[in-house]
């Protein structure tokens, strides 16, 4: 990584953990020892099950509210504020802060996701006294979760680049949950005809699937994840992210700073 | 080769809902700025002059014309690395304190790391932060920003600095202080280029000056040539109380004292009142350019009609 792009990244990183975004692992805690108490008390065998449905759920939920609403002020926030001047009139392009700040929000939802799978790691701990191999498992999810979370961040900051915050904020969640349908919509492509189908079956390939990022209950029964989905799903989340900033750069480029 | 060599820069902006209406915020303009001076340009609010510092500051993209900094293009990275800006009003990370903000941009502008930190603590200095270092910028005032903004425009060592109203703001003792540090920098070598539209820190300041007014270069040149090109007035004193009738339409000003007679006329009127006090047998004590300041340069220059030109989007 270019130099510059590495000290935006940072700058942008601790500027998430000085306005105390890091403070959901607090709520996320809470959350996941509660719950951790409560199932070891009322399910009969199946505690693992739910920690990790319940555990990796919210892990996903949290990171995405934090990537939607700090990805959609990376941009416009620096324009509002004009805290872009003093970094743009330096040796700084305009693709380099678009990839520093990418790259900023995207590790600071790496370091959340690995504080809250302690969490979950220690729960499933505390039900079930001890971990197994198929726990393993759980690292893949998560490992997905963050892909989901590389999307959301680059569909935010894509927006962003155009945008008012509310209204990115707002094609971001939907795209969130269109895309989280992505299968569905596929499926229901192939039951139509004609025009219909031609747009079902766009608009499925279009949106960012979602739903094949989403392997949290075949982990929580214990099923394993082929090596194959998780090399195709790299793949696509590295080639959707990267159309969504080259589109984010293109917009940025051409975009008077007023 | 000049420091700043602006060719015919023109900015027109698409307004309304369906941006179909232009509105030109800068005609187009001529400028040279050479190395080593300091190079004042003054308008009124709105007249154009933050626009041209964000065109070249590559914030905003002209409509049409080019400019040159140190010889590069303006998108030229090497070009930037040898500039300092303030913008108006400048707003910081203020997550960060004074020593992380300045590290930062360091970083950014190619610093060599070994040197950041003294580079760092150096200019802390220079703007009398080093007691506030540490302290994060939201609890800065607005002075104290100003200052933060000074340091960040001139911690890479640039050749040339822009500082886009750099006095805004700041009380009498801050003033003071950022105009010593800008003579500081000239003695240093640097080319300044600032604007302002508080014509006495231009007057202090400035070799040259431009004056913009919506848009249009109304004048450009050192501070005595554009005072002389304006017609001034002279302040005449004779012996008596008598004061001629057919003159008196022409005082802009009469002081009567004991003895003697004080009146400002214009310039153009001062032969018929001398001719006039000769003839009456008035004694003659005095006649007294009165100096014509910036301001009244200015004021003329603002005066002045406008050039006519229609603007079309071309859609």
């Amino acid at each position: 990584m270019n130099s510059r792009i590495f000290h935006i990244a940072t700058n942008t990183f601790r500027e998430a953990v000085r306005d105390r975004v890091l403070y959901n692992l607090v709520a996320f805690a809470l959350l996941i020892s509660a719950a951790a108490v409560l199932v070891g008390q009322i399910s009969i065998h199946i505690e693992r099950l739910v920690v990790i449905n319940l555990g990796l759920t919210a892990v996903s939920l949290f990171g995405i509210v934090i990537a939607i609403f700090i990805g959609i002020g990376l941009v416009s926030k620096e324009i509002d504020k004009r805290t872009l001047y003093t970094v743009l009139s330096r040796p700084v392009r305009r693709w380099e802060f678009i990839a520093g700040k990418f790259f900023g929000l995207s590790g600071t939802l790496v370091v959340n996701t690995f504080f809250m799978a302690i969490g979950v790691f220690a729960a499933l701990a505390y039900v079930s006294h001890h971990l197994v191999a198929a726990d393993l498992w759980i690292l893949v999810a998560l490992y997905f979760i963050v892909l989901q979370f590389v999307i959301i961040t680059a569909l935010a900051l894509f927006f962003s680049s155009f945008s008012t915050p509310i209204f990115s904020a707002l094609f971001a969640f939907l795209l969130f949950i269109i895309g989280s349908f992505a299968n569905d919509l596929r499926n229901f492509a192939a039951l139509t005809h004609g025009v219909t189908r031609w747009f079902a079956t766009a608009a499925a390939y279009l949106v960012p699937n979602f739903s094949e990022l989403n392997v949290i209950a075949e982990v929580a029964h214990g099923a394993t994840i082929p090596a194959r989905l998780i090399i195709l799903n790299s793949v696509y989340v590295a080639v959707y992210a990267l159309v969504l900033l080259s589109g984010a750069v293109l917009i940025f480029e051409r975009r008077n700073l007023k | 080769m000049p420091a700043i060599e602006i060719l015919g820069l023109e900015k027109i902006y698409s307004v309304g809902f369906w941006r179909k209406r232009a509105k030109r915020a800068l005609h187009p303009l001529h400028l040279s700025v050479e190395e080593g001076e300091i190079f004042g340009f003054l308008g009124p609010n709105g007249a154009g002059k933050t626009t041209t510092l964000k065109i070249l500051m590559g914030l905003v993209f002209p409509t049409s014309g080019t400019a040159r900094i140190l010889g590069m293009h303006l998108d030229d990275p090497r070009m930037k690395a040898q500039i300092g800006f303030l913008p108006e009003q400048p707003y910081f990370y203020d997550h960060l304190t004074a020593r992380e903000l300045l590290t930062y941009y360091g970083q950014l502008s190619g610093v060599d790391s070994g040197q950041l930190r003294e580079k760092v603590g150096d200019v802390l200095d220079q703007v009398k932060l080093t007691d506030s270092a540490n302290v994060q910028l939201r609890k800065f005032s607005k002075g104290m920003l100003q200052r933060v903004g000074i340091a960040q425009a001139i911690l890479h060592d640039p050749k040339i600095v822009f500082l886009d109203e750099p006095m805004s703001g700041l009380d009498p003792m801050g003033r003071r202080e950022v105009r010593n540090l800008i003579e500081n920098l000239k003695a240093a070598g640097k080319t300044i280029f600032f604007s302002t539209h508080i014509l006495s820190d231009a007057e202090a300041l400035c070799d040259r000056v431009g004056i913009l007014h919506r848009g249009q270069l109304r004048g450009v040149g050192a501070i005595p040539e554009l005072t002389a090109s304006v017609h001034g007035n002279v302040e005449i004193t004779w012996r008596g109380t008598k004061t001629p009738a057919g003159i008196r339409t022409m005082f802009l000003e009469c002081h009567a004292t004991a003895d003697t007679m004080r009146v400002v006329v214009p310039e153009n009127n001062q032969e018929v009142v001398l001719e006039t006090l000769r003839r009456e047998g008035l004694r003659l004590i005095s006649v007294i350019p009165v100096r014509t300041s910036l301001e009244d340069y200015f004021v003329a220059q603002l005066g002045k009609p406008e050039k006519m030109e229609s603007v079309s989007l071309g859609t």
